[in-house]
């Protein structure tokens, strides 16, 4: 019966050392981490989110967002990330101490979303863009997301946040295309996502 | 049939053909095992392939979506960051595991010569299994998904796969544990490798990932480390010891050399479990954990060269046999498939490449050439050469076997052909700045569109296993009377010489 114990003793450390290894290690070396006070701005670092954002990070995702966007700016040098506009810096652990769960994203379907909130900050543009990617963006491939509006009619006047739709995309007479709350959580959320803030380690 | 040797001999020896049962052990004492193994295991093919179905319907969907992203927007549960997961989970949780599982049980009851333990225990499990799975998609499309890749479903859900998966063990424990001849054979330690490594992977990620989770970019490392160690030590290894359990027996020849399996095992086990940083190569983590990925990858070749050297040369003279053996074909492909899915996957580890390959749709055919061209098409081969044990009545038409096998071959090489370079592509022009991100995009649509129709394909071969599978069973409820092991119950797919 030696043969076999061995047998069990070699499976369980092999697979015992991938654990300590990249299970506990990075424990180690990143579960202490802390959000930091910037020196320029007195500003906590990563910040916490407002309530609105916080849910429309759920909205995010819900609706997997996370599978054609990623949420990481790689280190200039290493692909093109910086040179797109997509971050001044490159993203590092601290940046995602509040995230649960965090959305690194492994595509890039559509365009890294680290900095979306610095990229557009036109929230009207962003319901547009949800609403109707492909007139937003011509050529987009990625999905509208029409149910998270409603088609209503509208009152004496038009209602604040209604969408400016072109005639092609118009709902019918007398109605009104607005945004539900979901819809307005996540477009907070997109306005909230910047990792730019200067932390000592991501120069 | 050959009367049984009784003879202890050891696999690698065995040079039984492959119907006259295992060495050592008794017509009888076979059947008693089977019969066994019937109801869970038949369970688990059949849901499983009903899973594939399902999978396969959201997979075209998805992939429509990508390139058509007008269709079906009206409703969230039918849009692409749902349908995306319920695809992934019914594919590999659905089909794969139960598959996998179904593979497993009948192997270490077969090979340890003991029949399962109360089989109504397994059955429940599977019954159990399929509950979660049920549960766990409509959660997905519910817009319930944890986000994190892999483990998308509900954290309610996981408890139910985990007992279900530990029922599922319990059954199999008095066979995982005898071992009627003095060595194992080297299927059996990669399946009990595998049942070991499954639970204490799966446990380990839903605890620090959705019970009790783990603060920041560390949540990115236990979710790779899970990801790839899911399909190292779980997939592989069930795949592995169902080639080299089918591919000795179906051809009658021992396994070419037993220190290359040592090596391949053991290197398997020592460098497997330490893949999965290289998905967060540029990310925020630690640079060293990258590189500890990419040197493991390297080392992992020991293994897949090992391995496919030995597969390799244990055919070698026998490949004449792909003409008559169709579960065969289905193993080969698949054995060819894993070395050369492992030389991709550890070229793709390097930076140099994944500077380019990351964040692009390589990724997704990287997935499906080690999921779907070696293991899946390794269990296809797998359930091919035991539900006709288990049902006692042969596959109805072995046109439909072979059809089965080329649809499947020829929609992999297009689905492999078109995205590994639409991926490459891309990447290239991701990491060019001064071509605009819509025009990337847009380069990408062909390749979609090829991917989707490669989806149809498989979509035709998957529908050819599923209605074979049903004709199966039919067949056996309509002459149920069919004692469950007459000679008939051995014949194994083979065509009548006319193969294309
Ligand atoms: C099928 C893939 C896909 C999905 C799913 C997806 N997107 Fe996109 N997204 C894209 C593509 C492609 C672009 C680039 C073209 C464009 O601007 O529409 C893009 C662009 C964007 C942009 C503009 C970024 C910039 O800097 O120009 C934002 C913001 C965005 N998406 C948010 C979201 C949100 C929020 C969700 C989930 C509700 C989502 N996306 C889901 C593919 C996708």
């Amino acid at each position: 019966m030696k043969g076999r114990r061995l047998f069990f003793a070699g499976i369980l450390i092999a697979f015992a050392g991938s654990w300590f290894g990249l299970v506990y290690a990075p424990q180690i070396q990143l579960g202490r981490l802390e959000a930091v006070e910037i020196a320029e701005t007195g500003e906590f670092h990563p910040p916490a989110l407002p309530g609105s954002a916080r849910r429309g990070r759920e909205v995010y995702r819900a609706h997997g967002c996370f599978y054609c966007h990623s949420q990481q700016v790689r280190p200039p040098g290493f692909g093109a990330d910086s040179a797109r506009n997509w971050g001044p810096r490159r993203t590092v652990a601290r940046d995602y101490l509040r995230d649960q769960p965090v959305l690194l994203g492994t595509m890039r379907t559509g365009p890294d979303l680290a900095n979306a909130g610095l990229r557009q900050t036109n929230a009207a543009w962003h319901l547009l863009h949800l609403y109707s990617p492909a007139l937003a963006s011509p050529g987009s491939i990625m999905p509208p997301f029409r149910f998270l509006f409603e088609t209503r009619k509208a009152g004496a006047g038009r209602s604040a946040g209604a969408l400016d739709l072109p005639a092609e995309l118009a709902p019918p007479a007398g109605c009104e295309v607005i945004p539900k709350p979901a819809a307005r959580d996540l477009v907070d959320y997109l306005l909230n996502l910047k990792a730019a803030a200067p932390l000592p380690e991501a120069r | 049939m050959k009367p049984a040797s009784t003879q202890p001999c050891p696999e690698w020896q065995a040079p039984s053909p492959a119907d006259a049962g295992d060495p050592g052990c008794s017509p009888a004492s076979l059947a008693a095992i089977d019969a066994s193994c019937r109801k869970p295991i038949l369970l688990l093919f059949g849901a499983g392939v009903v899973w594939l179905m399902i999978g396969t319907v959201l997979a075209l969907l998805a992939s429509w979506k990508l390139h058509e992203p007008a269709l079906l927007t009206d409703h969230a549960w039918l849009t692409f960051g749902r349908i995306r997961p319920a695809h992934t989970h019914a594919v590999v949780y659905g089909f794969a595991f139960q598959a996998a599982m179904g593979v497993t049980l009948w192997l270490v009851s077969r090979l340890g010569r003991t029949p399962l333990w109360h089989p109504g225990i397994a059955t429940c499990g599977a019954l159990f299994w399929n509950l979660g799975m049920v549960i766990g998609t409509a959660a997905l499309l519910g817009g319930e998904s944890t986000g994190i890749e892999w483990l998308e479903f509900p954290r309610y859900v996981s408890p139910i796969l985990f007992a279900s998966y530990a029922l599922m063990g319990i059954a199999g424990m008095p066979a995982l544990g005898s071992r009627p001849q003095r060595r194992w054979f080297v299927s059996q330690w990669y399946l009990l490798a595998a049942v070991f490594w499954f639970p204490w992977l799966y446990s380990t990620a839903n605890i620090l990932l959705l019970f009790e989770p783990v603060r920041g970019a560390a949540q990115a490392t236990v979710n790779w480390w899970y990801g790839s160690n899911l399909l190292a030590l779980w997939f592989t290894p069930v795949g592995l010891g169902a080639l080299y359990y089918f591919v000795p027996k179906r051809i009658g020849q021992p396994v070419h050399s037993h220190a290359l399996a040592v090596i391949g095992f053991g290197s398997l086990a020592l460098w497997g479990g330490w893949g999965g940083m290289q998905h967060l190569v540029g990310g925020p983590i630690p640079a060293w954990l990258v590189t500890v990925s990419i040197a493991a990858g390297l080392m992992l070749m020991t293994s897949v060269a090992a391995n496919a050297v030995n597969l390799h040369q244990t055919m070698a003279g026998h490949f004449h046999r792909l003409r008559q053996d169709l579960a065969l074909r289905f193993m080969v492909f698949g054995g060819m498939s894993f070395a050369l899915a492992g030389l991709c996957g550890m070229l793709m580890a390097l930076r140099s490449i994944s500077e380019i390959t990351h964040f692009t749709h390589l990724t997704i055919a990287h997935a499906h050439h080690g999921l779907y061209a070696f293991f899946s098409m390794v269990m296809f081969g797998s359930i091919y050469s035991i539900a006709p044990r288990l049902t006692g009545c042969p596959w109805p038409s072995p046109r439909l076997i072979s059809l089965h096998f080329w649809t499947a071959a020829v929609g992999l090489l297009l689905y492999l052909g078109v995205l590994i370079p639409g991926g490459i592509a891309q990447g290239l022009a991701m990491n060019s700045p001064d071509i605009p991100f819509l025009e990337v995009v847009r380069g990408t649509i062909p390749y979609l569109r090829l991917r989707t129709a490669a989806g149809f394909v498989l979509a035709a071969s998957h529908t050819v296993f599923f209605v074979h599978l049903a004709w199966m069973t039919a067949s056996r409820v309509r002459d149920r009377d069919r004692p469950l092991h007459d000679a008939t119950a051995h014949a194994i797919p083979i065509s009548g010489g006319s193969a294309p």
